[in-house]
């Protein structure tokens, strides 16, 4: 994909986020929507491409009113929509759609009028994983951490500061759900989850939802918002199940993924001014700093513990305060591609100064997927 | 109301021979005849040179400790927390979930890279579960 030709011109979230009550599912995509489309000044009839995971297309579409001439239903978890932008970069390119909506919205916490998650007894899943007593992904997605630290040397202290990193941007949001300060000392008191993990190291569970309108950058220009190009985009899927993963000592996706979306930019590391990396649990910053090429795996931990990635730190990471304290409602790729785009506006509560480059990588399932998109606020 | 049940293993045609094999105290896994690549979870072709042409074996049982987490909560149904749930190396190279018994559930016990041999856990009269222990001598 040609880097720079399509921007977004609308985002927004959910008009709440944490607990949402009074909503169902489908009515927060709606609402995310309806925000975005203000955002961007637009009527719903000029949107002619659409894209949700989870959800289909046509239910939402319908529900909103909608007559799309393109569609992606594009479902691998919580990076779908870091997918979803780059399918429709690709085809506002080609011409097949001019303006295109992301939503995203899961009623997490609530759930009101979402389909609990099941694993069919005759999957691969179902007959090779689930009878070992797998329950949900914070039985899951740290079984490979015990190896990834004995492998490069991860301490469980640097695995804790990635959370009171964190804390430390969510203190400085206020939409953020847990802002108060915590020591690597809480976090390693904190209870026992799935060892190694304790609850502080697990991400929230919260109703929400997101939404980006993407359009040619051409047009662009005519937005009542600064445009956000789209640079670099890079996307892969590996194993439904973690157990089956290549290795435990990095994802396959991420690293196909992210280096796509680096060349693709042509950018190099040191480019990068603001760094999203979906952190459902405190060990997938590590696996991304060193699978998208930032450092070698093994000085990941030390990174984060020395500050690096904090506030004032040479790589801003996470700066919404991400899945472990801003919010997680099962799917947080929108809410990493928000923070990004409230990066490059400038008008992000935690702002880094001048930022120009933002990398925002996802992850969906456990290690199952991956999308990883470079934006610009400089065409 | 009644408890929910664990988590079954309902074999399909591609996997049947495996669940024959547990019931029959064998761990099975397949080699490609054309390139003699061994992988798991099963399927009749060959998942790194599409070769339909592959073979049912008897494998040694025998492998290490990949990694692991100890689940606390929430526990699956069926399930006393804490209790690990493991992924295991066998010798013949792919991996697997599985549950190690005969060994506390602590991390001070389940030490990465330990040997590992399989034994059979019956859930009923159709499914019988490979699991591993710690290995003899």
């Amino acid at each position: 994909m040609r880097k720079n030709q399509v921007a977004v011109v609308g985002a927004a979230e959910t008009t709440e986020l944490g607990v949402i009550p009074n909503a169902s599912q489908l009515q927060l995509h709606a609402d995310a929507a309806l925000n975005a489309i203000a955002d961007a000044g637009l009527k719903l009839s000029d949107i002619d491409g659409f894209a949700t995971a989870v959800e289909t297309p046509q239910q939402v579409c319908h529900y909103l009113g909608i007559k799309p001439t393109w569609v992606d239903g594009t479902s691998v978890g919580g990076c779908s929509f870091m997918l979803h932008v780059r399918h429709a970069a690709a085809a506002i390119e080609a011409g097949l759609c001019k303006t295109v909506l992301i939503t995203h919205a899961e009623s997490g916490k609530s759930m009101i009028g979402k389909a609990p998650r099941s694993i069919p007894a005759d999957s691969l899943q179902g007959q090779f994983e689930a009878p070992y007593g797998v329950y949900g992904p914070p039985s899951m997605f740290p079984i490979p951490v015990l190896r990834f630290m004995k492998t490069y040397g991860i301490t469980h202290e640097q695995l804790a500061s990635v959370a009171v990193v964190q804390r430390e941007w969510a203190a400085r949001n206020p939409r953020a759900m847990m802002k108060d300060p915590i020591t690597v000392a809480d976090v390693l008191n904190s209870r026992m989850i799935a060892y190694p993990f304790r609850l502080l190291q697990c991400c929230l569970v919260t109703d929400g939802g997101g939404a980006l309108i993407l359009t040619s950058a051409d047009r662009a220009r005519d937005f009542p918002r600064k445009p956000v190009y789209i640079m670099g985009t890079g996307e892969s899927v590996e194993t439904p199940m973690v157990s089956q993963m290549e290795t435990f000592n990095s994802s396959r996706a991420f690293k196909t993924a992210g280096p796509l979306a680096f060349r693709e930019a042509g950018i190099a590391h040191k480019d990068v001014d603001h760094l999203m990396i979906y952190d459902a649990f405190a060990h997938l910053p590590l696996f991304g700093l060193g699978d998208l090429g930032f450092m070698p795996h093994e000085e990941t931990g030390k990174f984060i513990a020395d500050g690096n990635t904090r506030p004032g730190g040479k790589l801003p990471l996470n700066t919404n305060g991400g899945g472990l304290s801003y919010m997680h409602s099962g799917m947080y790729g929108m809410y990493a591609l928000q923070e990004s785009v409230r990066q490059m506006r400038g008008i992000a509560p935690a702002q880094v100064p001048n930022a120009k480059i933002s990398v925002c990588h996802g992850v969906g399932g456990m290690f199952a997927a991956s999308g990883t998109i470079v934006f610009t606020n400089e065409r | 109301m009644a408890e929910p049940q664990r988590a079954r293993p309902k074999p399909t045609p591609e996997t049947q021979h495996f669940w024959d094999g547990t019931k029959a105290g064998e761990l099975r896994l397949q080699r490609c005849d054309a390139c003699a690549q061994v992988y798991f979870p099963p399927r009749p072709f060959c998942p790194s040179c599409a070769s339909r042409k592959v073979s049912v074996f008897k494998a040694s049982g025998k492998g290490f400790l990949y990694s692991y987490v100890i689940n606390h909560r929430p526990a699956a149904p069926g399930f006393t927390p804490p209790y690990a749930i493991a992924v295991v190396e066998l010798d013949e190279g792919p991996r697997m979930m599985s549950s190690i018994i005969n060994c506390p559930q602590t991390p001070e016990a389940l030490e990465l890279d330990m040997k590992l041999e399989v034994a059979f856990q019956e859930l009923d009269d159709k499914i019988t579960l490979p699991v591993f222990r710690p290995a003899k001598g």
